[in-house]
């Protein structure tokens, strides 16, 4: 059988030693760092490590993962203090002879042990305004589907690779050292899915106002922590929130654009009507043909 | 009495990748209360892991592709054991199917014309999969996710589902299950479930699958009284990685060589040209010069034979293994680098790059990878009505990997993510007009929610009984070395009655720490699904005394006309009482195994077989 040949290699893969962990476990209630020491292996990643712990010394040991291949962001952690994938962290890139600390995301409450209460973010994605095409022309209705450039679709591309691990959440000071703020800011992860909506080639929304009022845009003060975390290598300071930082400031404050939309007549769907499409208000409402047909759209967008 | 909280919908949803994701949507646009209960946080399930795209016959690259030379590749990749009905709506609704993402938010890659660009994978006579680079798993998950959210569809997420409860006539009505982060316990009640829950893997050592892919909807649906067919029909992707043991198993996307990649052996030989099986002769290039050709012109060529179907090209990995021709460490070596330019490696196969790069160490755009098999994807499953997903039992729905019929003995890449858009549009239907067709109250048994909840903790009562980690490893090591890739009469017998020991390990394991997010724990609930999906898997393969599509008998070595004739079907009596299996489930000895008969082909699409523009 071909699987005695696997094993062969099971065997050989050579045990780089004994590795000191310490894992931080508890729960809502307070916890503290616990030491264990276990044997590690050539090529593993710090989830590896994390599993071997619980088939041997702690099968109650609480941790999130899925894919085990950096694609669904489920094991983010804070190893040696950094925000990161358990899955996605070799431990050969850790130095070598010294503990290793794995905590849990600090900007949300703790569940259990490195799993913690990640429900904000959901919440969040709940009141942003839905995708909102346009109507299909003539040409698209015979050809069956959206014609779209691939330069076009490459930008919201970008913010579409996004893994959810939450990790550029967690690493924000705006909330991670300020709950109360999770009222009213949305966060990198976010402003990354508006600007995926914004720079879409077929959504017809407007969201400036809302990320300006509701979703805290000017609280972000571009300090990139959350870029340089990104396990997806998206640039969501550079190219999401700077770019919707700019799109904010010329439709509030850029007087040419405010003379234009009140001569011209917008048309990209208002505020109000932006809201409407978010599910915590109902079903979508939006027509996206309404300034097309003339309809008064209130002010703001 | 232990305690529990209720909940009552029209329809449930268990599981929330593709398949489920897409029921509830259409059951909730129907008006009906719908919830969706997963057991990882929404958009996590193992769809997010596709890649390499989805199958549909667009013809937005080949105008000539249509839904007919779709379906002949899906049943000739089948090897003819497919449901001929599931793969013709399969084909004839995947293309609206995918348009339909494009309208909820799904940005594909382009072709020059600005439609959904599509690429060549193994066994579609035409570039058919539309994509996202090699993420495209992730783009259909996110755009469901969001349409689903954006819809209002109750979600209920980490929630491991133990138990269906079925009413006093014997209609599923609902499910009980334990919220992880809490440990505390749920009952539903709805006028109809659909089971959408995916694959089977983590029974195997060596996966493409997340810890979730522990046959829970397909051993939930025996226990309540719905079939099973051609369980033993399990994938083994070619391409898995093997190196370092830490990823071992993890996928590497057929676009890889869809793309152009090509696979050798240590000899540096192409070998996939000594494998060329009769069935695929006419239609697979013999030299490696017509080939290459085939990448820019598809008409006037032949494909590479990289680009068999998968248990082709798996089976030709492990025979260059076994010969000696292999890697290093035990696969074969897959060559992109010298075939397409570093920036289009980088543009077309990111992941790839990243995954490589980050946890091997090696550079694909410099290198060959090293490759072998790796366990991916149950062909068989739950056993449904084509045009419904009605189960055999009543009230029961089911969509998505965990059903069985469409893709026979062998699935072509591509066909899962249509699978789960197409089927589980249609299990949103099935089970909204089931609900809407009931009457009166939902009952459910509150003895057996009592009884499925008291048998789920009982490895907290226990002391002293075994880990349910080591459990589970014995039982991937048996699943591994016995019901593998490569099959035997003897080993089956062996594993068969190695399966019924570790039921009764796994019947006394023990727990320890509190019932709030406890994996080991967890673990002891997933071990009687997977239990019961590798009893069928190893039964299944025992009786198909054939070698076939995902299927390979060494001591039978041949595809036989007779066992190509009839699907084998498993259940568990309706009428069982018998609780002593792992979790106080029906035992793995009580499952049966029938043959029956394959619905015959109408003559019109026995016709589409012989398409001379298919080959």
């Amino acid at each position: 059988m071909a699987d005695e040949i696997v094993r062969q290699y099971v065997d050989s893969a050579s045990t780089t030693g004994n590795v000191t962990m310490n894992v931080w476990r508890g729960d809502a209630g307070g916890g503290s760092f616990v030491e264990y020491e276990l044997e590690a292996k050539e090529g593993e990643v710090v989830l590896d490590v994390i599993h071997r712990m619980q088939a041997t010394q702690a099968p109650d040991l609480a941790c999130r993962w899925n894919c085990k291949a950096g694609k669904c962001g489920s094991c983010s952690a804070e190893i040696n203090g950094k925000p990161a994938l358990m899955c996605m962290t070799r431990m050969e890139t850790l130095p070598a002879g010294e503990p290793i600390t794995v905590a849990p995301l600090k900007a949300f409450p703790i569940i259990r042990d490195l799993v913690t209460d990640v429900s904000y973010n959901y919440e969040v994605a709940k009141r942003i305004p839905s995708f909102n095409p346009r109507p299909k022309t003539t040409d698209e209705l015979k050809a069956g589907g959206y014609r779209m450039a691939q330069i076009d679709v490459e930008r919201s591309q970008e913010f579409r690779k996004c893994i959810e691990c939450f990790l550029c959440q967690d690493v924000c000071h705006v909330i991670r050292d300020h709950e109360e703020n999770k009222t009213t800011f949305a966060g990198p992860r976010f402003f990354a899915r508006s600007a995926e909506l914004e720079m879409h080639p077929l959504d017809v929304t407007d969201r400036r106002a809302i990320l300006r009022e509701e979703q805290g845009l000017g609280m972000c003060n571009i300090t990139k922590c959350c870029t340089e975390v990104c396990p997806e290598h998206i640039k969501i300071t550079d190219n999401a929130i700077i770019p919707l930082k700019e799109r904010v400031v010329d439709a509030s404050y850029d007087p040419v654009a405010w003379l234009g939309r009140k001569i011209l007549r917008r048309t990209k769907a208002s505020v109000a009507e932006a809201r409407a499409t978010s599910p915590v208000n109902g079903p979508p409402a939006v027509q996206p043909d309404a300034a097309v047909r003339g309809i008064p759209t209130a002010v703001g967008g | 009495m232990p305690e529990y909280e209720t909940h009552d919908f029209d329809v449930i949803v268990i599981g929330a990748g593709g398949a489920g994701l897409r029921a509830a949507i259409e059951a909730n646009a129907k008006g009906l209360r719908t919830a969706l209960v997963c057991k990882s946080l929404l958009g996590k399930a193992h769809t997010v892991m596709a890649e390499g795209g989805v199958a549909a016959a667009l013809g937005n690259v080949y105008p000539e592709d249509n839904w007919e030379v779709h379906f002949r590749d899906t049943m000739r990749g089948g090897k003819m054991l497919n449901n001929w009905r599931m793969a013709q709506l399969h084909a004839q609704e995947a293309p609206d199917r995918v348009r339909e993402l494009e309208e909820w938010g799904a940005l594909f890659d382009r072709t020059k014309d600005g439609l959904i660009l599509q690429r060549d994978f193994g066994g579609h006579r035409y570039a058919r999969l539309a994509h996202v680079g090699d993420r495209t798993g992730l783009e259909m998950i996110r755009t469901l996710q969001q349409k689903a959210v954006a819809d209002g569809v109750e979600v209920f997420m980490e929630v491991k589902v133990l138990r269906l409860l079925r009413d006093a006539d014997g209609v599923v009505s609902g499910a009980v299950g334990y919220w992880r982060p809490s440990g505390e316990f749920v009952a539903f009640t709805a006028k109809s479930v659909v089971l959408a829950t995916g694959g089977i893997g983590r029974s195997w050592m060596y996966t493409t699958n997340s810890w979730e892919s522990t046959g829970d909807g397909v051993a939930m649906a025996l226990w309540a009284g719905a079939d099973a067919i051609e369980m033993e029909c399990v994938q083994f992707h070619p391409t898995g990685m093997v190196w370092p043991m830490s990823v071992r198993g993890l996928l590497v996307t057929e676009a890889v060589r869809g793309d152009g990649g090509v696979l050798r052996n240590s000899d540096g030989e192409r070998f996939m040209f000594d494998y060329i099986p009769e069935m695929f002769a006419a239609e697979t290039a013999d030299s490696e010069a017509e080939g290459d050709r085939w990448y820019d012109d598809h008409a006037n060529n032949r494909r590479p034979p990289e680009l068999l179907p998968r248990d082709e090209v798996a089976r030709s990995i492990n025979s260059e293994v076994k010969a000696g021709r292999g890697s290093p460490h035990g696969g074969v070596f897959l060559d992109i680098a010298s075939r397409l330019s570093a920036e289009d490696i980088r543009r077309r196969l990111p992941s790839m790059y990243h995954q490589f790069k980050e946890l091997a160490g090696v550079d694909i755009t410099a290198e060959a990878m090293e490759v072998g098999p790796t366990c991916h994807y149950a062909n068989g499953g739950v056993r449904v009505d084509a045009d419904s997903t009605a189960t055999t039992a009543p009230g029961l729905f089911a969509a998505g990997e965990l059903a069985g019929g469409l893709h026979g003995s062998n699935r072509l890449g591509g066909n899962s993510l249509s699978d789960l858009i197409v089927f589980g549009r249609r299990a949103g239907i099935g089970a909204a007009e089931f609900a809407e067709g009931r009457t009166g109250r939902v009952t459910v048994d509150e003895g057996e929610i009592a009884s499925t909840i008291e048998a789920a903790l009982a490895p907290f009562e226990r002391d002293g009984g075994e880990s349910p980690y080591d459990v589970h490893h014995d039982l991937q090591t048996t699943m591994q070395d016995l019901v593998g890739i490569i099959r035997t009469g003897s080993e089956l017998e062996e594993a068969m009655g190695k399966i019924e020991a570790l039921e009764e390990r796994a019947a006394n394991v023990s727990a320890s720490g509190g019932h709030q997010y406890n994996p080991g724990w967890n673990l002891a609930t997933d071990l009687p699904s997977m239990l019961t999906v590798s009893r069928c898997v190893a039964q299944g393969a025992l009786n198909r005394k054939e070698s076939r599509g995902g299927h390979t008998r060494e001591d039978f070595p041949r595809p036989d006309p007779e066992m190509g004739s009839v699907n084998f079907v498993q259940g568990i009596p309706t009428s069982t009482t018998d609780t002593s299996g792992a979790g106080g489930t029906p035992s793995v000895r009580s499952i049966t195994i029938t043959p029956v008969p394959i619905p015959v082909m109408p003559d019109e699409l026995k016709a589409l077989m012989e398409l001379k523009e298919a080959y």
